[in-house]
């Protein structure tokens, strides 16, 4: 067991883990915090896709120990105060959500997508996408929302 | 849990990361961006003793050019190595690269280095390296070794590394006037792995190719230079039938097995068409 120290959505958490213990696991189970979803737990789904030290991870793929010391954002973390982020509002009217599985770790991708390609092209957006399996929504609605989203910025 | 008990070690220093190695040698597994280790540990294909975390060795995610290359330390992250200045003035063939690899989330994470220490025959970083006719250093107690890209990769997740070396960073020598390169690849969806995929590296003199280096990975055991395809595109310059008949030559070169998505004569035909396709822009790229 190894004693580890994380800010996540701004609280300090102190915890004990196993070394195998997977971030989204801990995320989830240890903490409590189940926005974040788990999916196919090697990578292709994007569900688990949360943000560390400013960058999106795919969570299944990294270790509790390794996220010591590091600042994780999760999709608990978007609504400051209880208000939708506008990305978070496009994707409500654009519907481009139903069950919802997929919509947290698109929506924590998308956050650091747009810090980085503030005026991103339709196919910038798509293939973001093609790291997010949705069965519901067959995509569309997501790329218009996020590309509302890069608008309003 | 997913993954089989490991000790977890996450050395400060390299002397220490290579202690780790030297000490425990095939019981021991590097973690770099864990994109490709951790589905192999939580699946448990992979079950080793020890892990040894390098993410936090200092010096190791430069990337410069110097003399004739751009160095990359070991711990770059694909994303900033396909969009760092250097790469994208002088390795244009990274940049084509790395998109394909995995997806916007994985390549924050992936490594450079463990891409290519990784050896996997269907990764991008590894065919471009070979058809640069780059090269990667490796570090272990014993020293250090500069080992050519071609002599780097041995078959299937094989490489040259010896259990105690780490791969401490690779060398991309760089485009100038007169050359010109391509990447193509095609997968059954964007960020799958490739059903085929080659790079194609052109030096041109007086509207003549002088160098041409055609290298192909995914249907093959390793990324692999043909020499058939860049023996017939030398001395001369490329149209349409001389792309297609280097197209032909490494589709002739290569010898595929049938898999679940494709057969051994569709990965042929494929990888004839991605060679022409590749020479072609290649070619214009050079102009």
């Amino acid at each position: 067991m190894i004693p580890i120290e994380i800010t996540v959505n701004g609280r300090r958490y102190r915890e004990t883990v196993p070394a195998r213990l997977l971030l989204s696991d801990f995320i989830r189970h240890t903490l409590g915090l189940t926005g974040t979803h788990v999916g196919c737990e090697h990578g292709v789904c994007g569900c688990c896709t949360i943000i560390l030290d400013g960058t999106s991870i795919r969570s299944c793929l990294f270790l509790a120990v390794q996220a010591d010391g590091s600042e994780l954002r999760t999709v608990e973390g978007l609504a400051g105060g209880g208000e939708l982020t506008a990305l978070q509002r496009a994707f409500r009217e654009r519907h481009a959500l139903q069950c919802g599985f997929c919509t947290p770790g698109i929506l924590m991708a998308a956050v650091d997508f747009l810090g980085r390609h503030p005026e991103p092209s339709r196919e910038q957006v798509v293939g973001l996408l093609s790291g997010h399996l949705c069965r519901c929504t067959g995509y569309e609605p997501i790329v218009e929302a996020i590309l509302d989203a890069a608008g309003e910025r | 849990m997913k993954p089989a008990p490991f000790r977890y070690e996450r050395p400060e220093t390299l002397e220490e990361a290579l202690g780790l190695l030297a000490e425990h040698g095939e019981e021991a597994k590097v973690l770099a961006g864990g994109q490709s280790l951790v589905p192999l540990l939580s699946m448990r294909f992979a079950r080793p003793a020890v892990l040894v975390d390098v993410n936090r060795l200092p010096g190791l995610d430069g990337i410069a050019a110097e003399n004739g290359h751009v160095r990359a330390g070991t711990l770059a992250r694909q994303s900033a190595f396909g969009e760092a200045p250097p790469v994208l003035e002088r390795v244009p063939l990274a940049t084509e690269a790395v998109p394909h690899i995995g997806h916007f989330a994985t390549r924050n994470r992936g490594t450079v280095g463990g891409s290519i220490a990784h050896a996997d025959a269907r990764a991008e970083l590894p065919l471009a390296l070979v058809a640069l006719g780059g090269s990667a250093v490796l570090a272990s107690r014993r020293g250090r070794r500069e080992v050519a890209a071609d002599d780097l990769f041995v078959t299937h997740f094989t490489s040259a590394l010896e259990p105690d070396e780490l791969l401490v960073e690779t060398l991309w020598p760089a485009a100038g006037p007169g050359w010109g390169c391509a990447f193509e690849e095609l997968a059954l969806r964007a960020g799958d792995y490739a059903l085929g995929m080659t790079a194609c590296v052109l030096h041109i003199e007086e509207a003549r190719i002088a160098v041409a280096r055609v290298a192909v990975g995914a249907v093959t055991d390793r990324p692999t230079v043909i020499p058939e395809a860049g023996e017939l595109l030398a001395g001369e310059a490329v149209d349409a039938t001389l792309a297609r008949e280097a197209g032909r030559a490494a589709a002739r070169a290569v010898d595929p097995v049938d898999s679940l998505h494709a057969s051994a004569a569709y990965q042929r035909h494929l990888t004839g068409l991605l060679v022409e396709r590749a020479v072609l822009r290649a070619w214009e790229a050079a102009l």
